[in-house]
């Protein structure tokens, strides 16, 4: 299983986790329906990791399944954290002017979502997908 | 590291340098970097040589042989530039461009060790002239580094004056096609030029292409929603066009819902409910 970091620091660091998610899930023959959701719940997740948690890292493992390959994201910041994480991942719900979608809009554009957090703690969000929908 | 020599051994190596001029421009034309790429005559690579040499012969007498900043050495900036920038343009990397400098070494050391090997100091000369030639290797990569910085200097430039464009496609018709990564700083400069474009040309319809945005998640998604209910307030209808398949499924899944906003497929399709909204038909042209 290969892994690779990447830091989330500045708005430019967003583009870069875009450009990291997307050129792992072109190796791994993610289609593009699959690539665009992949690509786009990672920048969801990244701006949350910057303007919520104050900056953070992505770390991106890729690993085969069967006969596709699965690409799995961790993101992690040690901001605020989150303490009600149902009200976080209600449609509309935002803390900022945001329009409240990312958390839960990620969540459907993956195959796996899994989000730990408390006050004071950070917030630590694990999504995976893979390529051909081999494995749900 | 300040290195300091006797000002006898900077002025015996700066005229061993001159005095062999005509031997070490033979040797150093065949070793490359001054005559390669063909196109270059030999006559001007020679004249580059001779005054490469004088630099570093003028930066050894003033004691500065290992400062690439020495007023010897940047007299010929100039022209390291030119030379590097021609290997640059050749696909070669600064670090390749100091290794080929490397080269030019050998033969001048060689030269020295031949005609004054056997005196008494000819050690703490050598390192002298050992120095000289690695101060121009660095004086050269300093100059290809800047002209590095220049280029990315000159090319952000350039992506900030063709970000967005305001299109007239017909009268009362505007399109804003946009490119790339949509930041805050970006979509507000679209804002404003699409708005102010709409003042001008009296737009009844604008259109936001989005053909060239590789990927829409929530906030490009507002962005676009703000510039539309903007347009709207201004009286024009805001079209949004070049919708892709897979950013449809994944708007969907999203939850991005763009309300009273329009969409198209295409570009032209939405030209054509442009037209449409303004009362304009296309029509067929009749042939005699």
């Amino acid at each position: 299983m290969e892994a690779r970091v990447v830091t989330i620091a500045t708005e430019l660091d967003i583009v870069r986790v875009r450009q990291a998610v997307r050129d792992v899930a072109v190796r791994g023959r993610f289609s593009l329906v699959e690539q665009t959701k992949l690509v786009t719940a990672a920048s969801e997740l990244a701006r949350n990791a910057l303007v919520h948690g104050g900056g953070g890292e992505v770390t991106v493992q890729v690993e085969p399944v069967g006969t596709g390959t699965r690409v799995r994201l961790v993101f992690v910041d040690h901001g605020p954290g989150i303490a009600d994480l149902d009200q976080a991942l209600t449609d509309g719900f935002t803390t900022g002017s945001g329009l409240g979608l990312g958390l839960g809009g990620a969540r459907r554009l993956v195959d796996e979502f899994h989000i730990e957090s408390a006050p004071g703690r950070g917030t630590t969000v694990t999504i995976s997908s893979t390529s051909g929908g081999a494995v749900r | 590291m300040a290195m300091t020599f006797d000002q006898n051994a900077n002025d015996d190596v700066a005229d061993f340098l001159l005095e062999h001029e005509e031997r070490i421009t033979e040797d150093w034309l065949r070793v490359g970097f001054f005559a390669q790429h063909g196109s270059q005559d030999v006559e001007q690579a020679r004249a580059d040589c001779r005054a490469v040499l004088a630099a570093i012969a003028d930066a050894a007498r003033s004691g500065r042989a290992h400062d690439p900043a020495a007023p010897g050495f940047l007299q010929v900036r100039a022209l390291l530039g030119d030379l590097v920038a021609m290997r640059t343009r050749h696909g070669e990397s600064p670090s390749q461009t100091a290794l080929e400098l490397s080269r030019l070494k050998q033969p001048v050391l060689d030269l020295w060790t031949r005609h004054r090997g056997n005196e008494a100091n000819h050690v703490a000369h050598t390192v002298l002239l050992s120095t000289a030639l690695d101060t121009l290797r660095l004086a050269v990569v300093e100059t290809a580094l800047s002209a590095g910085a220049d280029i990315i200097a000159y090319q952000q430039q350039q992506l900030m004056e063709l970000s967005t464009p305001v299109i007239k496609l017909w009268d009362n018709v505007l399109a804003v096609p946009l490119i790339g990564t949509l930041d805050s700083a970006r979509s507000q400069v679209a804002m404003e030029s699409l708005l102010q474009a709409i003042v001008d040309h009296q737009a009844a319809v604008a259109i936001l292409d989005i053909t060239g945005v590789p990927t829409i998640d929530t906030m490009v998604a507002q962005h676009l929603l703000k510039t539309a209910m903007a347009a709207r307030l201004m009286g024009a209808e805001c079209v949004i066009s070049g919708i892709r398949p897979q950013i449809a499924q994944t708007m969907v899944q999203l939850g991005i819902e763009l309300g009273e906003v329009n969409t198209r497929g295409t570009l032209a399709d939405a030209l054509a409910y442009a037209l449409r909204r303004i009362g304009l038909s296309v029509n067929r042209a009749e042939t005699a």
